[in-house]
């Protein structure tokens, strides 16, 4: 088992390694062991695309907090309504929210491209921003319907005798007791935004409004040339904050998981 | 017991409390009728962003694509009806066929072979390991990793011609070859990466496992059964609900998976299109050439694709799923 485990993660350990070795030196050993750190990769790599390193840094940065924000609050407030209120419509709308999980992204994003383009919103975080604060994320939705439902309903209904309207409820009582969920929303969402490529390869074309991912993806492309080691070090540089998220929120990523199935 | 609900539903007795009370502070409050007009109408404020976004990004975009798909349209001139046209284009169009056939036998082979993977890793876990957290982080990590263009890049090297894995072949002695250049192999070097994702999975399996009792398994011991009969009678019986799930989730995003065939082919789907996805051929028609009517075309073809799977996958699962309740 611990044969096993080494060996599903020896490609990730060889690219650690890797990206601290001389660069004429990388595919010449396949083995773990280093005698120096070298961090030529890093400044090699750092200014080796269009823009430095920093610029698609602070893009994914900027797109991840917003699509953070936009998911905790558009998707909360739909899955009080759906697990909490009653209202016309909300069995066929719950259900299509379900159905939305299963519909490929290929579907809609060729005319949200066409709106975007007319709006002249093309190479702006609009396109990748709009969505989350829409709720669109059904999957945090339906994640977080299930907590509330989870919610002894007694505690809304004490409010309520308290004279308590909806959004107090909300705020004060749920919210509050949904944070496990709400954390999970979080992090998701930040793993996914920071390695999402396919829409940024689309509504972001360039090099100053481009993500971590694309601008990776540019290394392979501008090459040719190989700045194999400078790719590396970069490569490292974009896992660098998913590793962190995953040490930090494990506890909460596993529970999502088993009880959703999210990736 | 069961009592007719006042909208005549049936709600079973430990609702009946809640209703009670719902419906005593709904007299305090002046009234059923005016607390049930109010609830809806916060409702609606509370879905509003949920509702502006089904609407504007979801049903007019997918209304539109659906249009677009019977038009030619390259978004400098006005979209033309060209009716079937498209469709029947797709029809001769050998290079989508190709893409049909590379992204099938990637669903068809990792698909099946990550859930057998995860659930064969999930059952040695479950067996009460010594430093089970530990190992369920390492086997997790890949799938977080694993969509990322950084790890597809890694890919592309370990397996390219003077990568790692020709390095070790190397020393046991075997000739290697540039498994990402050559056609015969490259799309099996995308299977790979699938399968090295099967953490997620893995962790939901674990929890299905941790959900059986240990008395069924006692039980079925004092009878005199070997293991293989435990698994195929209690275990995978029991998780097949699970089973059933993953297969669905997984089905659907294998048929869009995209990034790390576009990133390992260097975003060409080569070597002669041997990796040449669905979704890849329809980005390049879409938004290299332009040709947005095709585009949504394929995409609707997609649709009915995945749509037709994931039915197939219900209806099959009525001879295997097993709901204990």
């Amino acid at each position: 088992m611990l044969l096993g485990a080494f060996l599903m993660i020896y490609p990730l350990l060889w690219l650690v390694v890797s990206s601290f070795r001389p660069a004429d030196e990388i595919f010449r050993h396949s083995g773990l062991f280093i005698t120096h750190l070298d961090f030529e990769n890093y400044t090699s790599g750092w200014n080796a695309l269009a823009r430095p390193f920093q610029s698609y840094l602070m893009n994914s940065a900027i797109l991840v907090i917003g699509a953070i924000i936009g998911n905790l609050f558009s998707c909360s407030l739909a899955a009080y309504a759906f697990a909490r209120l009653e209202f016309r419509g909300k069995k066929w709308m719950f259900g299509a929210m379900l159905l939305t999980i299963m519909i490929p992204i290929h579907v809609i994003i060729v005319p949200q491209y066409i709106f975007f383009s007319r709006l002249d919103l093309i190479n702006t975080f609009v396109p990748l921003l709009l969505p989350k604060f829409l709720a669109t994320d059904s999957f945090f939705v339906f994640l977080m319907v299930q907590f509330i439902r989870g919610i002894p309903r007694e505690l809304d209904e004490a409010a309520r005798v308290d004279g308590a309207g909806h959004p107090r409820i909300f705020l004060k009582i749920i919210l509050p007791l949904m944070t496990p969920a709400l954390a999970a929303t979080a992090i998701f969402t930040f793993i996914w935004t920071w390695n999402d490529f396919f829409s940024a390869l689309i509504f972001l074309t360039d090099a100053d409004v481009q993500t971590v991912p694309v601008a990776l993806r540019s290394f392979i492309d501008a090459s040719g040339s190989s700045n194999f080691g400078g790719m590396f070090a970069m490569s490292i540089v974009s896992l660098f904050p998913v590793f962190l998220v995953f040490l930090f929120g494990q506890k909460y990523l596993v529970k999502g998981i088993a009880t959703t199935g999210l990736k | 017991m069961e009592v007719i609900g006042d909208h005549g539903r049936l709600i079973q007795p430990e609702k009946l409390v809640t209703a009670i009370s719902e419906l005593k502070s709904s007299v305090q409050g002046g009234g059923a009728k005016p607390t049930a007009r109010r609830e809806s109408k916060a409702a609606y404020v509370f879905l509003l962003p949920w509702i502006l976004g089904f609407v504007g990004l979801a049903v007019v975009p997918m209304a539109t694509s659906l249009y677009l798909s019977f038009t030619k349209y390259n978004l400098i001139q006005s979209p033309s009806w060209i009716g079937l046209g498209n469709f029947q284009r797709m029809l001769h169009d050998d290079r989508l066929w190709n893409s049909l056939r590379v992204t099938f036998t990637y669903v068809i082979v990792s698909v099946p072979l990550q859930l057998v993977f995860a659930l064969a890793v999930a059952m040695l876990l479950d067996r009460g390991m010594r430093g089970l957290a530990f190992y369920r982080s390492i086997f997790y990590l890949p799938s977080l990793l694993g969509s990322s263009v950084a790890v597809a890049i890694l890919w592309r090297q370990v397996f390219g011609t003077d990568g790692i894995v020709n390095q070790l072949l190397q020393m046991i002695g075997i000739e290697g070859r540039g498994w990402v250049s050559d056609p015969s192999t490259a799309l099996g070097t995308i299977i790979l990466l699938h399968v090295w994702t099967f953490g997620a999975p893995m962790l939901i399996f674990l929890a299905g496992l941790r959900q059986i009792p240990t008395m069924y398994y006692e039980a079925a011991q004092m009878d005199g059964t070997n293991r293989f009969q435990r698994f195929f009678h209690i275990t995978l019986p029991l998780l097949s609900p699970i089973i059933f799930f993953n297969l669905v989730l997984q089905l659907i995003g294998s048929f869009q998976s995209f990034t790390q065939a576009f990133i390992v082919s260097g975003g060409t789907g080569g070597p002669a299109d041997s990796t040449m996805f669905y979704t890849m051929y329809l980005y390049q028609k879409g938004f290299a050439e332009l040709q947005m009517g095709y585009a949504s075309a394929m995409a609707w073809a997609l649709v009915l694709i995945i749509g037709a799977f994931t039915a197939l996958n219900f209806l099959a699962s009525k001879w295997w799923v097993f709901y204990d309740d």
